[in-house]
């Protein structure tokens, strides 16, 4: 593919990520911190990322299942997710977690179990998202061209 | 949030009904009872009374009976004595009678001796109406009997008697009563019965009471027998009756016997007195008295008569003839004694229903007291949570402009986001003010008191507002007297926050002049004005100088003449002489105190005269116009005056309109310890390196004052500083220097040339310029030549290069770091500067964590790796853990750590605990080396652990910040890390490391 092609790609992407409210501004920041001494920096925090999320993940629905449940835990693995989702700037797995919390908090098993579904969806939409833009990054890095500038 | 909130306010309504419950506890008695209680004393006292009448009553009866009874009993036995002594004479006659008539034959009385007899001795019985004796005469004897007298024997009607068996006719009677002779008193049924118990007995007996037959008075018959013979001791009745010779009686006149008798008796009248015959008890026979029941009927008495007639019972009764008076002092005083209680009552309710109310009234205010507390406490809690809830949405706001910013944007559209920008900055200062005066009303402002070095805040004052400074043209300087000791123990941060506050205010409503910040020591100031007083007492002139330029900084003239040169140079002039001494001999003393005095001056528009006393209020500017011009919500100040007054000082000013405000204050703070001194200063002040010390200058200024200011600075470098006026002399110097071999005077190593004195003395510069030429060519080691000026143009930079300024120009406001890099560049001892690529927040952060090392403690992988990226950025040296418990391993003593962030919410060992367990550590080996202080290596001589931790956390709540500080953090950093907020947090560690922001 052109590398004009896919920097416009690129940067639809990204708009579209940030105007959906996939990613926020720490994402940003994030992106900043790469720099030529830590060239991997995103991908490397982004993949963290993945793996303590799906660890996570399957913590809370674990611990759900249980006869029962002990929710202290479920909320700390929940803020625990909130924690790094925020760091990476995933805002709507982040927002998704608050609400879990509430949920949390007043022992309400249904709602939780919901919010469970609901956070496992805004967490396979960002994975996504984030899986393609690396790719794309890729695909531009490999045809030899730059990656666009986050306006 | 939300539902914290709410929850907090319920706790506080919780609170208030608390209070008010526990307090409702101690009321005096329920007021409902009041009136019931005075009613139950009333009564009682009612009571009281009515038994003091009751008793006094009763004595009063009492004695009124007593005095009955007595009176009674005397009647009585007088009566009986009287009557008893009539009866004895009776018996006289009676033996009379015996002797004379029976015993003597013939006998020698016959009825007309009797009678006289009788009657002569009459007195002796004044009762007796008259006495008669009559004989004992059977029926067998009549006949003889009435023909020896010659008459027959009659009844009591007068008719001849009829025959019986025995007769007992009177032979003997006195005149008063003749007309019973010859009449047989055995035919009454009373005399005969009287006759024949007489006879029996032998004694004087009595008759029941009838009405005698001369007077109609009440009357007995006492009726005595005579005897014939000498009877024998104890006679019995058959003897008795066999011996008798007849029977002598008398007419007993009860009735004017009592009669005399109480007459003669004093209170007569008072009583009644009756006397019963009460020999049948059920039917007494009235002897004398009314037989109508007369006078009062209460109190009587009945006193026992004996006449002696055993067969007979008689008695007195004495009654009152008056009712008893009405017991008028009982009375008044069973009245008095209720009017007293009633009163006493009475005094004792009111005051009862007095306290009550006073204790309603002390409940109400109470509850208005903590009703308005909770408000006060809602409004403070208000307040704090919209700031905090308007602050974050402004972070976002700033920070979506900053990318803004970032963004490609034509030069409108900049200028709109940059706009756009600054306000929300002005937005968020505002908040922060308004929660720091939430937050010093609600009393939660706690002053930290940590060394802190007072020169390199008021530097960083200076650096935040030299840009502005020199942008409007105004000279920014400060000056800080050297009697003030380098180290202080207070609040830094609020200290920074009242000068940056005036500052601010001086820069911003100042156009032209200069904005003076000066610091020097309360006593200082005394010692000034003492200095004063006698200066003007030798008549020196004071104030303008005949060019009517000000000796002030900048010659532009000041509402307070203290800072002009006349008073300035007396501060300068003690500290050069012996008062310096002096103050460094208090250091030693006992006194730990260091009262500061900071005025802040500026030649700005003043404040108006109707304002000025206004200006401390908050949300008050000047005038509604100045908010208009220059902006601002006025609450500066305000909270200006409540710092400094918390950091024991006070605040005032001097203003004049158009010509300038000066602020000052002062503050206390503590003296460092010595030890801590030396330590701090190798830790901190190793920005201002020695490499200057004894280098010399000259300063080339005609202002005393801002001469003054600008050797201050060099001196901070260890710098010795020689002032001239202007730059021929220099030139002379120099000329007798380049002709004259020196001697072992050494040639300065720079010369500073304000930039005025530059421009005002051009031939002399050129002088100078050409000396510097010929000296060229010698083995000098030239002077540096440095101009200083508060703003240059390109046009005069060049010139002044031109003029010789080859080597650099200072551009003020003076700093410590910012003339360091300077020199360090003239005299080639520079450091190597760092790229000028980055912007400036991250190159202040390089310059702040490069090299540093720090440790991360997050469990969070991601938070972690994001964290120490960001750190790494900046040039730190990161290491990361994932808990506190190794986190606690890792910071083990002695540890190289610069710096450790925190996470707050982890499993096992939350931050807290783990911020805990470091201190304790660290106090622990703080104590053990103070104690101790064993052995000396490198390692153990460093000042004490004080590692600065930062909490790292994403809900930044206020309760949150305090238990951070709480726990023994620093500070906190938000998540993720803003780079603002970084470096505001860490720049209160770490002294940042001299960049260059002059222009070179």
């Amino acid at each position: 593919m052109e590398v004009a092609q896919l920097q416009k790609r690129f940067l639809e992407l990204i708009s579209t990520v940030y105007q959906e409210g996939f990613l926020d501004d720490q994402f940003v920041q994030l992106q900043k911190l790469q720099d030529e001494s830590n060239p991997d920096f995103v991908v490397e925090v982004v993949s963290l990322f993945f793996e303590d999320s799906e660890k996570l993940l399957n913590n809370v629905a674990t611990a759900l299942q249980q006869p029962i449940v002990d929710f202290k835990q479920v909320d700390a693995y929940v803020h625990q997710f909130k924690g790094s989702s925020s760091s990476i700037g995933a805002q709507r797995v982040k927002n998704a977690c608050g609400a879990f919390r509430n949920f949390c908090e007043e022992k309400n098993l249904d709602g939780c179990l919901k919010c469970l579904q609901h956070v496992k969806n805004e967490y396979a939409l960002v994975k996504r998202k984030l899986e393609y833009l690396f790719m794309l990054e890729q695909q531009i890095v490999a045809a030899g061209g730059m990656i666009p500038v986050i306006p | 949030m939300g539902q914290k909130t709410q929850q907090s306010h319920h706790m506080v309504a919780v609170t208030v009904n608390e209070q008010l419950g526990t307090k409702r506890k101690y009321k005096f008695f329920p007021r409902a009872w009041l009136p019931k209680i005075l009613a139950l004393w009333i009564v009682l006292v009612l009571f009281g009374s009515r038994t003091i009448y009751t008793r006094l009553d009763a004595v009063t009866k009492e004695r009124r009976k007593e005095i009955l009874v007595s009176m009674c009993d005397q009647r009585a036995r007088m009566l009986q004595d009287q009557f008893s002594v009539s009866v004895n004479h009776v018996h006289a006659l009676a033996i009379l009678i015996s002797t004379f008539h029976y015993l003597k034959n013939p006998s020698a009385i016959d009825q007309n001796t009797f009678a006289e007899y009788a009657d002569r001795t009459g007195f002796e019985r004044p009762l007796f109406n008259g006495v008669a004796y009559a004989q004992k005469v059977v029926n067998s004897g009549r006949e003889e009997f009435e023909r020896q007298h010659g008459w027959i024997i009659r009844t009591m009607k007068g008719e001849p008697s009829p025959i019986r068996d025995e007769y007992a006719p009177v032979i003997f009677s006195q005149d008063t009563v003749s007309y019973i002779g010859s009449l047989d008193m055995m035919s009454g049924e009373e005399d005969r019965e009287n006759i024949l118990r007489a006879r029996n007995t032998g004694k004087a007996v009595l008759t029941s009471p009838f009405r005698l037959l001369g007077s109609h008075h009440l009357g007995v018959v006492l009726t005595i027998p005579v005897y014939r013979t000498e009877l024998s001791p104890n006679p019995t009745k058959e003897e008795r009756i066999q011996a008798t010779a007849g029977y002598l009686g008398g007419a007993f006149d009860v009735e004017s016997l009592v009669e005399n008798l109480l007459s003669q008796l004093a209170g007569h009248q008072a009583i009644v007195v009756n006397v019963y015959d009460v020999t049948n008890s059920s039917d007494p026979l009235i002897m004398y008295g009314n037989q109508y029941e007369v006078g009062d009927m209460a109190p009587e008495h009945v006193s026992r008569l004996d006449f002696g007639d055993p067969y007979r019972k008689h008695e007195m009764m004495c009654r009152y003839l008056q009712k008893a008076p009405t017991p008028w002092s009982a009375l008044t005083t069973a009245m008095l004694a209720f009017v007293v209680g009633f009163l006493v009552g009475y005094i004792i309710y009111s005051a009862a229903i007095h306290i009550v109310k006073v204790e309603d009234d002390f409940h109400q205010m109470q509850e208005l007291k903590v009703r308005a507390e909770a408000a006060d406490v809602a409004k403070s809690q208000f307040l704090a949570t919209v700031s905090h809830e308007i602050r974050t949405p402004m972070n976002g706001i700033l920070g979506m402009l900053a990318l803004l910013l970032d963004t490609d944007l034509s030069a409108t559209q900049k200028d709109y986001a940059q706009t756009a920008e600054a306000c929300g900055r002005a937005l968020v200062k505002i908040i922060n003010e308004v929660l720091d005066r939430a937050k010093i009303e609600a009393g939660k402002l706690v002053l930290e008191t940590v060394p802190f070095n007072l020169r390199s805040i008021l530097d960083d004052v200076v650096s935040l507002f030299s840009e502005k400074s020199r942008r409007k043209g105004i000279e920014l300087a400060v000056f800080v007297s050297d009697n003030v000791p380098e180290f202080v123990m207070g609040d830094p941060g609020r200290f920074r926050q009242v000068i940056t506050n005036l500052v601010g205010n001086s820069v911003k409503f100042t156009e032209q002049g200069h904005v003076f910040v000066k610091v020097h020591l309360v006593e200082q100031a005394k010692a000034v004005v003492d200095a004063k007083m006698i200066n003007c007492m030798n008549g020196e002139s004071e104030g303008v100088l005949g060019d009517h330029q000000f000796q002030t900084l900048s010659g532009y003239e000041a509402a307070d003449n203290q800072n002009n040169w006349h008073t300035f140079k007396h501060l300068i002039a003690d500290e050069a002489t012996g008062y310096h001494d002096s103050s460094k001999v208090k250091t030693d003393d006992a006194s730990q105190k260091v009262s500061l005095s900071v005025c802040v001056e500026d030649t700005g528009i003043g404040i108006a005269l109707h304002a000025q006393d206004r200006i401390f209020t908050p949300f008050m500017q000047a005038d509604s116009s100045t908010s208009r011009n220059y902006g601002g919500t006025g609450i500066g100040l305000s909270i200006s005056k409540c710092l400094v007054e918390l950091m024991g000082g006070q605040i005032n000013f001097i203003s004049r309109p158009k010509i300038g405000s000066t602020f000052s204050f002062t503050v206390d703070f503590r003296r460092c310890e010595k030890y801590a001194v030396s330590d701090l200063k190798k830790s901190i002040s190793d920005d201002l390196p020695s490499a200057f010390k004894g280098f010399k200058s000259i300063l080339v200024d005609a202002k005393p004052v801002r001469a003054a200011v600008t050797r201050y600075h060099l001196k901070r470098l260890g710098i010795q500083v020689e002032i001239v006026n202007s730059i021929r002399i220099v030139a002379d110097l120099f000329r007798k220097n380049g002709s004259i071999i020196p001697l072992n005077e050494r040639l300065p190593d720079m010369i500073l040339v304000e930039k005025d004195s530059w421009m005002s003395d051009e031939d002399g510069c050129s002088g100078l310029q050409l000396l510097n030429r010929k000296q060229n060519g010698h083995t000098y080691k030239e002077p540096k030549m440095i101009l200083l000026a508060t703003n240059i143009s390109n046009g005069e930079f060049d010139k002044a290069k031109a003029a010789g300024f080859a080597d650099t120009v200072i551009v003020k406001p003076l700093r410590a770091s910012m003339v360091v890099a300077c020199l360090q560049q003239v005299l080639g001892l520079g450091k190597k500067i760092p790229g000028k690529d980055m912007c400036k927040g991250s190159t202040f952060l390089r310059g702040l964590l490069d090299g540093k090392k720090i440790l991360v403690v997050d469990d969070n992988i991601v938070n972690r790796r994001v964290a120490a990226g960001a750190l790494k950025k900046f040039g730190a040296i990161v290491e990361c853990v994932e808990s506190g418990k190794a986190a606690i391993k890792k910071l083990e003593l002695p540890h190289s750590f610069d710096a450790c962030f925190m996470d707050i919410q982890m499993p096992e060992m939350d931050g807290f605990e783990a911020t805990r367990l470091i201190r304790d550590m660290e106090k622990n080996a703080n104590e053990q080396w103070n104690v101790g202080c064993v052995n000396n290596d490198e390692a153990t001589k460093r000042r004490a652990w004080h590692l600065p931790i930062l909490a790292m956390t994403a809900d930044v709540i206020h309760a949150t910040l305090d238990k951070c500080l709480e726990s023994g953090m620093d500070g906190y950093v938000s998540k993720p890390f803003e780079e603002e907020n970084l470096y505001r947090e860490v720049s209160t560690f770490f002294e940042s490391k001299p960049l260059p922001d002059s222009v070179v």
